[in-house]
């Protein structure tokens, strides 16, 4: 049984970064709400290419919730409300017939925005660069099973690593913050025996990477915790500082 | 005229006499060459990391935001090696022979001999990048059976093995972009593959943000691009995967290797409205737990509580005792197409099938279902709004994976000097049917322990040149490209990109999906060039192409779609045997199970480009089968 609703769309629509951009108001029907919140805005979309508009502009791929391409501000939340989804996992069961959705880039100095709903995440990866890697070349690594590792560690590090690197904890963030990105990776690789020959550079390099990359700091407000689809651990930021203390006032 | 190159000598000495016998190209010279890699999922990342860290220039190519996102993320169930760590009898013979019976003999076996070897560098190398493997409680590395694997050979993260096998690669890949080693440009789609005097020589990329055309020239070209699901609209593929890479290397000569061959994932979620774009894959490991099953009665419409267990047809156990549910993909996906067509499909559509782990539950309990599958049943869950703890899960095959791709020799070199094609993207390894857990594998023993060695090889027997991307080549390459873009955004045709698409994609579905047969393929040989046709007159794409413009985007990736399909039709009229993801109706025994046609297609079908709708020129590579004799496959 179908089950379809209307609602009022408020756009962010902006041509080019030195734009300044504003909203546009769309009205869409016929909204079934088994959708995901990509294909409403495909449908609408396609609507808008043969009425002869450009259609709006957003990141998308794996469509599972995987790839971190996709994001948007739905409503003043990053990813819109369902926790720990990713937009393209969010549903339109989740709204309601005559609702009024607002949508919006991600808004931060370190993600400016390229067109629309897309912005430039750039910084991300040169964050990683600066340091987010073990330094094994390809044919020196050792017999996988001579390191065990304990459990617990293995665990900790892999609840880091499902960082999707999508950006909802910097958009969620009052002050525009990466560090729960950043200290997600830190600890996916400090928490690993592997990674510790070169973890003290590692959290220096990269958090200083993230300063100069324009993020803002952390004032404990858990917005980002609470945004990310993949429910990363504010309790990351806390070790990062720590190690990052450590590793300044150890050199 | 097809050489492929295979060493000689007894098949588990091949791999290690060519490389002790290839030529090498010394550490002072390596930065003189420039090697340019197209694509950074598993195979591409690792590849350019590797070659980056021997000392040649590398050039990255990718069109998403960041590296990171290439679809070999989505990869959930695991990555087969033959490490035996269970001590359950596996060995790199044994990986060996399953990989090449399950690719239904039509695979190189020297290749797969080859894959097998390098399997347990993969996992060393992974672990050692801080990869998060699976581990018991003493801290060892944990193993599981996967897709029908007699024994348990597959490593696995989570539910989320291809995201982290591709950081750990990604962040190799960033190390030397960190280094400064690597040049990286993102948001960049190659449109063309430059050949001068019948050698790759350099590619032509459109900046998906500025529509800025540009050339690269270099010693050799790595196409590392995917393989190519989204011919037929939904799959389980990411939105931005495509043809177009090694469709135009085709284009330029480039041979295309079996391009029937396609991998229907028999664990999908259904198909819910025309709306829908894309499907979902829940991981094969389902099946472990999982039973099969469809209302003995057609048409019924009661809630599957109500149906009592002698009402339920378990088919897969009833047909196939011995392996029950977890038969391979191409029989499992098969079987649930015919209980649908024979009317016994569930769900709004009938195109579903049960998959359910009451059983599982009842015998081992909630807690020890929910630590295997949780994350799949809150996927589930949030996409149907149904939950598999209380109700069994529909299913529905989908197209999944593509065995068939750019033709390579063992050296994965195609037939035009210098292009290199690896991982999803080449046709090599797996056959006519890939196994659970080996595209993982495969990508990644191409990247990191295949392409280092080959490509010094050809390198050495090559003199650095400085190929100017200024020759007529490159410049006629570019016009064409920017031509082809203005006359699409001319032609304010009535129907969008994804209209042509969807068209398409149905097409080839119900023609060339899960079983086919001539008179359905000579009809999809008619449709295509009209679908095409109506594409080039009538297809609306707004906006330009001096900024980020994704219809445009995609309409360039769905007019080659157009053209491809007429190929992957061809290649499966053309092949009257069934085997592995091929299923033809017209060949197939008593009991209704794929025939193949040893006599007479036990080869590689080469496809070379004669024009866009004009029959491609087939070339065969015979192949042969020293270390597998050839069997029937039987999973009854």
């Amino acid at each position: 049984m179908k089950n379809t609703i209307e609602l009022t769309l408020k756009v962010w629509r902006q041509k080019i970064s030195e734009d300044k951009g504003k909203f546009e108001t769309y009205e869409v029907k016929d909204i079934d709400t088994s959708m995901s919140f990509l294909e409403m805005l495909d449908v609408l979309n396609e609507k808008l290419t043969l009425e002869g508009d450009e259609p709006i502009a957003f990141d998308h791929d794996c469509r599972e919730g995987v790839c971190g391409m996709c994001g948007a501000i739905v409503n003043g939340e990053a990813h819109g409300p369902q926790k720990a989804t990713t937009l393209c996992q969010l549903h339109m069961r989740k709204f309601k017939n005559k609702d009024t959705v607002v949508i919006e880039p991600w808004r931060a100095k370190g993600f400016p925005v390229i067109k629309d709903l897309v912005v430039d995440r750039g910084s991300f990866d040169r964050i990683i660069a600066a340091g987010g890697y073990i330094s094994v070349k390809t044919g020196s690594a050792p017999e996988a099973n001579n390191q065990p590792i304990k459990h617990e560690n293995a665990e900790l590090a892999f609840d880091a690593a499902a960082c999707i690197g999508c950006g909802a904890c910097v958009a969620a963030c009052p002050n525009a913050s990466a560090m729960l990105f950043t200290s997600a990776k830190i600890s996916h690789l400090n928490l690993l025996p592997q990674g510790q020959l070169e973890a003290k550079e590692r959290v220096v390099q990269m958090v200083e990477k993230m300063d100069e990359e324009g993020f803002g700091n952390c004032s404990n407000e858990y917005e980002c915790e609470a945004a990310c689809p993949k429910e990363i651990s504010v309790s990351n930021i806390a070790r990062m500082n720590r190690e990052y203390r450590d590793a300044k006032f150890s050199v | 005229m097809l050489d492929s190159k295979i060493p000689e000598g007894p098949m588990k000495d091949k791999w290690t006499n060519h490389k002790s016998k290839i030529k090498l190209v010394n550490p002072a010279n390596k930065r003189k060459y420039h090697v340019i890699v197209v694509g950074t999922g598993l195979a591409g990342s690792a590849a350019a990391a590797t070659l980056s860290e021997l000392g040649y220039n590398v050039k990255v190519f990718c069109i998403q935001d960041s590296p990171r996102r290439a679809h070999s993320i989505a990869a959930q169930g695991g990555i087969n090696a033959a490490k035996n760590y269970p001590n359950d009898g596996d060995s790199i013979h044994r990986l060996f022979y399953d990989t090449v019976k399950g690719g239904d003999y039509r695979s190189r076996e020297a290749n797969v001999h080859r894959l097998a070897e390098v399997s347990n560098n993969i996992i060393d190398q992974c672990v050692a990048q801080g990869v998060p493997f699976a581990r018991e409680y003493a801290g060892y590395l944990d193993n599981r059976s996967f897709g029908g694997a007699q024994v348990s050979r597959t490593f696995y993260a989570r539910g989320q093995t291809g995201q982290q096998l591709l950081l750990g690669a990604y962040s190799a890949l960033m190390k030397e972009v960190g280094k400064g080693a690597i040049d990286l440009h993102t948001r960049c789609e190659v449109l063309d593959i430059v050949v001068v005097k019948g050698v790759a020589r350099g590619i032509v990329v459109r900046n998906l943000l500025t529509g800025e055309v540009t050339s690269h020239s270099a010693d050799a070209v790595i196409l590392a691009t995917g393989g190519y699901s989204n011919a037929f609209y939904l799959s389980t593929n990411a939105k931005a995967c495509n043809v177009t890479a090694s469709w135009r290397a085709h284009k330029r000569g480039a041979l295309l290797a079996n391009p029937c061959y396609t991998q229907i994932h028999p664990t999908c979620i259904p198909v819910h409205g025309d709306y829908q774009s894309k499907l979902t894959l829940m991981s094969e490991s389902l099946r472990n737990d999982g039973r099969v099953w469809v209302p003995k009665q057609a048409k019924d419409d009661r809630s599957p509580k109500d149906i009592p267990e002698n009402e339920r047809d378990y088919y897969l156990e009833r047909k196939y005792p011995s392996f029950g549910n977890l038969v391979p993909r191409d029989l499992a996906s098969r079987n649930a197409k015919y209980v649908c067509d024979d009317g016994f499909g569930v769900g709004a559509t009938g195109e579903a099938v049960y998959l359910d782990f009451a059983d599982a539950i009842n015998r081992l309990g909630k807690d020890v279902i929910k630590a295997r599958y949780g994350n799949l049943f809150e996927m589930y869950d949030r996409i149907t709004n149904s939950s598999p703890y209380q109700d069994p899960m529909m299913i529905y095959p989908a197209l999944h994976y593509t065995m068939g791709g750019l033709w390579v020799d063992y050296n994965l070199m195609s037939n035009l000097p210098g292009l290199f094609v690896l991982g999803e993207a080449n046709f090599s390894d797996h056959g006519a049917n890939r196994l659970g857990a080996s595209a993982l594998m495969q990508g990644l023993a191409d990247g990191y322990f295949i392409i280092p060695y080959t490509i010094g090889d050809y390198l050495a027997q090559n003199p650095s040149g400085q190929i100017d991307a200024n020759l007529p080549e490159f410049k006629e390459s570019e016009q064409k490209i920017k031509d082809k873009t203005q006359k699409i955004l001319k032609i304010e045709g009535k129907k969008t990109v994804d209209d042509f698409h969807r068209e398409l994609g149905k097409l080839l579905w119900n023609n060339c999906g899960m079983s086919r047969n001539e008179k359905g393929l000579k009809e999809a040989l008619e449709k295509i060039p009209e679908i095409r046709d109506e594409f080039s007159k009538n297809v609306n794409v707004p906006g330009s192409d001096a900024d980020l413009n994704q219809a445009l985007e995609r309409a360039g990736r769905v007019s080659d779609f157009l053209e491809f399909g007429e190929t992957l039709i061809y290649d499966a009229l053309h092949r009257k045997e069934s085997c592995g993801g091929h299923f033809r109706e017209e060949s197939q025994t008593e009991e209704g199970e794929a025939l193949r046609d040893d006599d007479n297609f036990a080869y590689v079908a080469a496809w070379q480009y004669q024009g866009v709708g004009k029959i491609p020129n087939l070339i065969k590579e015979p192949l042969t089968f020293e270390e597998v004799p050839l069997s029937q496959r039987s999973y009854k």
